[in-house]
């Protein structure tokens, strides 16, 4: 569904990403690694439509569209999102009102009517008790406030009531213990489907111990390095990048 | 988001732009005694009010124009603006809506405010000012029952003189500064409230003022009375339409509240605020202020400005009573070429007594804005408090943010806390709402009412709807 060729990206004139190759496939889960500043995060905030970012060369299609072609609100409606790894706090605006505007953005980018209050409340009920979040959630401002478990915990959250296409998660494990990891955990292997993709951005194997991926590649300097399956990531913990970053320097 | 699409976006029309076509019966241009005593004819004044209003002028005409203000705008020449226009037929005042000049419900109609639907489903009595006087006023009967009189300063000084003479002056008085010294002298039209002792208003009460004439400076004067342990609500909105000429409008509005008396006061204001460059805006100089005279008494100013040219105006709270209490909400928002220095005043005179202020401001476009408020405790306030919060909004990178905090503490008892901050319009916030499928203006919309939450929850509940409504026809496009 997903589909990254040679992809070039410069932030401030500086090439970040240096010619990357990804496929994504429905029902697929693909885990990201790397070590810091190998343009992990960029990836992901590329194919959101983020600011700032410079596609110089190479192509991003999503269900056969040009993903670079479309706006960022457009981009979310057909279905990829992205969890953020430090969601911004939004004063005043609670969160309830948020999932609902962004729900509703997309029901009616897909000729569907507002929900109805009754079926919004019963979905989002459902959700945040899967989340094991408190009602008192919905109430409070957009992330204001919240610790990291409960804004990494929130944006599963919107997951959850968005039912992306692709979903991707940007280091959704930074900051968290190990009970809200399991929860996290948790909502993220719920929205696993046949016909989802999910990628996971992560610097650490700890994540996948509890969401076993399909695919791990291994992204350093701008390149996708080396793929494997789920056992790539524990030969990571074990050995590191250093061996990784020898290879791609030769 | 590169700033040159934020400018483009930051474009945008007045909604309100249109102007009705009636005949007005106006004063030629120009102020000397005989202008005044003109308009106190027009409006069939006792003696006395002429010779206030004469005071008042000579007063003014001793004074200069306050420089101090964060504004700039050309001199402005008194003697070309005209200081008297009402709609035809000013004697024969209609009794009904059905004698109300059609057109001029058309133009309430454009407003959204269908004055008969909306004063009957919402619960309000409206007192309409058109130019200059008083259309029709509703709800008269009902307010009559509960002994609270609503009607027009006019009447007010025709129908009960002494409570005016009383009242009148006594929180602005005529030579308070130079905007309200003219008033004083010129003032057409406005609003009198008088609730009595105990009685609580049984709705609340609004009036709707609009500036239509060209050339024509509209001077309200407004007093607001409530006995002991009486309250009422009011709420005064504005919107006037497109012009070329820069309108003066130098209001006074006056509120007393004696012992255990509770007033609100609610604005939301949407004047004309010129053309991209700024031309053909409304000028704003306001004088308002409430005098705690009572004790426990409470003055509460809520306001929500977005339109005029330039913005002056300090709605202040002077806490007489002993454990009287005074609260500021404000949101301010500039847009094109708007220019506002707005803020609050609070008074500490009596033990115990307390202020809030909060203010938000949201510049966007070229607009500049200023934020100027005085907390001042005097000696005999002993235990007084104020909070005051002041945050700024910035919109894109060509407008500008401004705050002039003033304390002058004449007690170490008393408690003054003050939290300031400016931010942009977080690129991070609207990407955020924007990768969540929501469009970017939506985005904003949702970003700034949020950032004014806090003061739009302290309007009346349908005024709270309206406000943020105009919020976000006045930064329609401000983001791109």
């Amino acid at each position: 569904m997903l589909e990254v060729k040679d992809l070039h990206v410069t932030v401030e004139g500086s090439e970040i990403l240096k010619g990357l190759n990804l496929t994504i496939g429905a029902g697929e889960v693909h885990a990201i690694m790397g070590p810091n500043g190998a343009g992990k995060s960029t990836l992901s905030a590329v194919i959101a439509g983020k600011d700032g970012y410079e596609v110089t060369h190479g192509t991003i299609t999503f269900e056969g569209r040009d993903v670079l072609e479309m706006e960022i609100e457009e981009r979310a409606r057909k279905g990829l999102l992205l969890g953020f790894q430090y969601p911004v706090e939004i004063p005043g605006v609670k969160n309830i009102y948020l999932l609902k505007a962004a729900l509703n953005a997309k029901r009616e980018a897909e000729g569907l009517g507002e929900i109805p209050a009754p079926e919004f409340m019963k979905l989002i009920k459902e959700k945040i008790a899967f989340m094991q979040m408190d009602a008192s959630f919905l109430q409070r401002a957009v992330n204001e406030g919240f610790s990291g478990g409960e804004k990494k915990r929130n944006e599963i959250l919107q997951m959850l009531v968005l039912q992306p296409r692709l979903a991707m998660l940007d280091e959704i494990d930074s900051g968290l213990d190990i009970d809200a990891m399991k929860v996290v955990a948790k909502g993220v292997n719920s929205l696993r489907a046949e016909d989802r993709g999910i990628l996971l951005v992560t610097h650490y194997q700890r994540l996948l111990d509890y969401i076993v991926p399909d695919r791990v590649h291994v992204l350093v300097d701008g390149r996708i390095v080396k793929s494997g399956d789920a056992d790539l990531a524990r030969e990571l913990e074990d050995r590191g990048y250093d061996w990784l970053l020898e290879g791609s320097a030769a | 988001m590169a700033s040159q699409e934020m400018e483009q976006l930051v474009r945008r029309e007045y909604k309100e732009g249109f102007v009705t076509d009636i005949e007005s019966d106006t004063v030629p241009p120009g102020l000397d005694e005989n202008t005044i005593a003109f308009i106190s004819n027009k409006k069939g004044e006792p003696e006395w009010m002429l010779e206030w209003r004469l005071k008042a002028y000579h007063q003014w005409l001793k004074m200069t124009p306050p420089s101090w203000a964060h504004l700039d705008y050309p001199p402005i020449d008194y003697q070309a603006i005209s200081y008297y226009s009402a709609p035809k037929r000013p004697e024969d005042r209609p009794q009904s809506l059905d004698e109300v000049d059609p057109k001029l419900l058309e133009t309430y109609e454009k407003l959204g405010i269908p004055l008969h639907e909306r004063a009957a489903l919402a619960g309000v009595a409206v007192d309409a000012v058109f130019d200059s006087v008083s259309v029709t006023t509703t709800f008269k009967e009902k307010l009559h029952e509960a002994g609270v009189i609503f009607c027009s300063i006019s009447e007010a000084i025709r129908d009960y003189p002494e409570l005016v003479r009383q009242y009148l002056g006594s929180v602005v008085p005529q030579g308070d500064n130079y905007f309200a010294a003219l008033n004083s002298a010129v003032f057409t039209d406005g609003s009198f409230v008088f609730v009595p002792e105990g009685v609580t208003c049984p709705m609340e009460l609004s009036t709707y003022f609009r500036i239509n004439a060209a050339n024509t400076g509209q001077f309200e004067r407004t007093l607001i009375v409530c006995e002991s342990r009486a309250q009422v609500s009011y709420l005064e909105g504005c919107t006037a339409p497109q012009r070329d000429e820069n309108q003066l409008h130098a209001a006074v509005v006056e509120l007393v509240a004696l012992e255990d008396a509770s007033i609100k006061y609610s604005t939301v204001q949407n004047w004309y605020p010129g053309d991209e460059d700024g031309k053909g805006g409304i000028y704003n100089f306001v004088t308002k202020r409430g005098d705690c005279r009572g004790d426990r008494s409470h003055i509460s100013w809520t306001q929500v400005e977005t339109g005029s040219a330039i913005t002056w105006k300090y709605p202040s709270c002077v806490l007489r009573g002993r454990d009287s209490i005074g609260e500021f909400y404000s949101v301010a928002v500039t847009n094109g070429r708007q220019q506002a220095d707005t803020g609050t005043k609070m008074i500490h005179i009596g033990e115990g007594t307390r202020s809030t202020i909060v203010s938000k401001g949201i510049s966007a476009g070229r607009s500049d804005q200023s934020y100027r408020g005085l907390v001042k405790v005097g000696p005999r306030a002993k235990g007084a408090r104020n909070y005051t919060q002041c945050d700024s909004l910035l919109i894109g990178d060509t407008c500008g943010a401004h705050t002039f905090p003033y304390q002058e503490i004449g007690n170490s008892t008393a408690t003054v806390e003050h939290e300031a901050t400016t931010s942009k319009i977080g690129e991070d916030q609207l990407f955020y709402c924007q990768s969540r499928g929501i469009a970017e203006e939506d985005a904003v919309n949702m970003i700034v009412n949020g950032f004014c939450k806090d003061v739009f929850q302290e309007l009346p509940m349908e005024f709270a709807v309206e406000a943020e409504a105009l919020l976000n026809v006045t930064l329609e496009g401000a983001v791109g």
